[in-house]
């Protein structure tokens, strides 16, 4: 009935989050809306969860991002245009502080958003728990003035990253997704310039948490997907409750428990506003793309066998986040340059035909230029001039293989993906310089290593006791290393 | 021998792209031998609304899996699915689940 299924629902959502003690109160939480039921109804639950009695209510500050992505899925101005304007006005009437993107802006996204932040999610159980106390202790001394909703303390409106974008910009994303071979491939891009995008807009608007609204219906098809895709190492973080890989910000999907089937009935029920955009693979044949097809083999299986599904998502629920072995401990590994997952890529003497694959890469990239790099950074090489040179070899090895220095930075599933792009130029700057970084780092890594002091404890005495030249010829490495943009 | 019917059927979710963009039709079933049930009606919904590729909403004699069935805001399951017989004034709701409609 009407009412037990409100409950329920309800009481789902709330108990994924309240299960999983992962937000705060008063943190900044981003919900990812894209205008499709799923997101749809969780900016909703959010919003009821907001306006209930204090004992039961949500205690974080939403905001909602909607990024438009038009381009990619070839609609034309006016159709945006048009969407667009109905976004805004579902977004006022919503009241939450809401952002608008257009997926254009990743072509002036800095490169910094690749750099995963180091710093450790708070995540434990006395976190938690002190943090809900003070948030308490703060509302009590606020006492009865608190009549007013946390959300509309910030301000509830439109703030927009940027201007609308650029008809270059439009060209030029056309002109990348019309390059890739492969829905599936198309996809995939897709998905991955999406997260970069909402990314940077929690960094710079300071959520320290994304919400998105995976359905346990998507999470099912999307783990076998991705399976397909060869993203088997990272199916813990791609499709578990929460998501640590980008370090600062969590990526959080509290809708994981509702069947599409529930949703689709929520909203039809309770009249949720949503809005229907066409997507990349809209009236797209079922054998179009993997994801596709793992779709409606997925929800094929689910009419003859009604628990397909749910088995499918719990084993999902039981993937555990380990590191790789032997990589626990020590600092975190390379990252791949797309998904930013922990690079799964083999060393070379593996014996897997990715294995293979990996040194072959590496040693295209690593037979081009070894006379300049003797050069660059010679005994006699000072910090000025080594960086011009640097700079001149790394310049060498951009034009030499974009390709392969990209290539090399990213996962499996990554690697495969981009072997659908015909030409890794049209990608965003961000990427492409990103990459060039990273390699110019491995560049300068083995040669700093041999002056690096390996132990840090006697750092400090060693270099009281170090002779004065030898002491310069660290500060040397060290210019240098700033010059290359460590 | 069944007398005409008067039904709303209506498209969500996307599937209503594959019917000109149009979400609600009032349409009235013909008198026919047999009683109307939701087996006939998809028949007829893909002779006279259908726009383009049947293979996207229908599947066999049924409609694709992902796309949910409401007869008068209940699930079909309830209903018997493909032999429930329609009455005069129902509506019909078809809500498409899949990913890009």
């Amino acid at each position: 009935c009407r009412d037990c299924f409100k409950a329920l629902y309800v009481h789902k959502f709330r108990a994924m989050l309240g299960k999983n003690r992962l937000i705060f109160p008063g943190e900044k939480v981003l919900l990812a809306w894209s205008g499709g039921p799923s997101s749809s109804s969780m900016v909703w639950q959010v919003l009821e969860g907001l306006s209930q009695d204090s004992a039961k209510r949500l205690r974080f500050v939403p905001g909602v991002v909607y990024v438009d992505e038009g381009a990619a899925c070839g609609q034309s101005p006016e159709d945006r245009a048009k969407t667009l304007a109905e976004v805004k006005s579902v977004l006022q009437n919503i009241g939450f502080p809401w952002h608008t993107v257009a997926l254009e802006e990743v072509f002036g996204l800095p490169p910094a958003v690749l750099q995963g932040s180091a710093q450790e999610p708070v995540g434990t159980e006395e976190a938690y728990k002190s943090a809900v106390d003070s948030f308490l202790q703060q509302q009590h001394v606020l006492g009865g003035e608190q009549t007013h909703q946390p959300h509309t303390q910030d301000s509830p409106g439109p703030c927009s990253l940027g201007r609308s974008p650029t008809a270059t910009q439009t060209a030029a994303l056309c002109r990348l997704f019309d390059s890739v071979r492969t829905l599936t491939a198309k996809e995939e891009l897709l998905q991955t310039l999406r997260t970069h995008l909402i990314l940077h807009v929690a960094r710079v608007h300071g959520y320290s948490k994304v919400m998105t609204g995976d359905s346990c219906t998507r999470l099912a098809i999307k783990l076998m997907t991705n399976l397909a895709l060869g993203r088997g190492a990272f199916l813990a973080w791609d499709t578990g409750f929460s998501d640590e890989r980008h370090g600062d910000v969590v990526v959080v999907r509290p809708m994981r428990d509702h069947t599409l089937k529930e949703v689709a009935f929520y909203n039809r029920l309770f009249a949720v506003p949503s809005i229907f955009t066409p997507a990349i693979d809209t009236k797209a044949p079922e054998k179009a793309s993997i994801h596709r097809l793992m779709e409606a083999f997925i929800l094929r299986l689910q009419t003859q066998f009604p628990s397909t599904i749910s088995t499918v998502y719990r084993t999902s629920e039981k993937l555990v986040k380990a590191p790789r072995e032997g990589r626990a401990a020590g600092p975190a590994g390379p990252r791949c340059l797309l998904c930013l997952c922990a690079l799964d890529v083999d060393t070379d003497d593996s014996a897997t035909a990715f294995g293979a694959q990996t040194s072959r890469l590496s040693q295209t990239l690593l037979s081009t230029p070894p006379a300049e790099a003797g050069t660059t950074t010679g005994p006699g090489c000072v910090a000025g001039e080594g960086q011009a040179c640097c700079r001149a070899a790394c310049n060498y090895v951009h034009r030499k293989g974009v390709q392969a220095q990209v290539m090399e930075q990213l996962c499996y599933g990554c690697r495969v993906n981009m072997k659908d792009l015909p030409s890794l130029d049209s990608l965003p700057p961000y990427i492409l310089a990103e990459a060039q970084l990273r390699s110019q780092r491995d560049w300068v890594m083995p040669e700093v290593q041999e002056y690096l002091i390996e132990d840090s404890d006697s750092e400090a005495e060693d270099a009281l006791v170090q002779p004065p030249g030898a002491r310069l010829t660290t500060q040397e490495q060290g210019g240098e290393n700033t010059g290359t943009g460590l | 021998m069944a007398a005409p019917l008067s039904v709303e059927v209506e498209f969500g979710g996307g599937a209503e792209l594959l019917f000109d963009g149009v979400k609600k039709h009032q349409v009235t079933l013909p008198g026919q031998e047999e009683p109307w049930d939701i087996r006939n009606l998809l028949i007829w919904i893909k002779k006279n609304l259908l726009k383009e590729r049947p293979e996207l909403f229908l599947q066999g004699d049924s409609v694709r899996p992902g796309i949910l069935v409401l007869i008068n805001d209940a699930d079909w399951e309830l209903l018997g699915e493909l032999d429930y017989q329609l009455q005069d004034q129902d509506s019909v709701l078809f809500i498409s689940t899949l990913h890009g409609g």
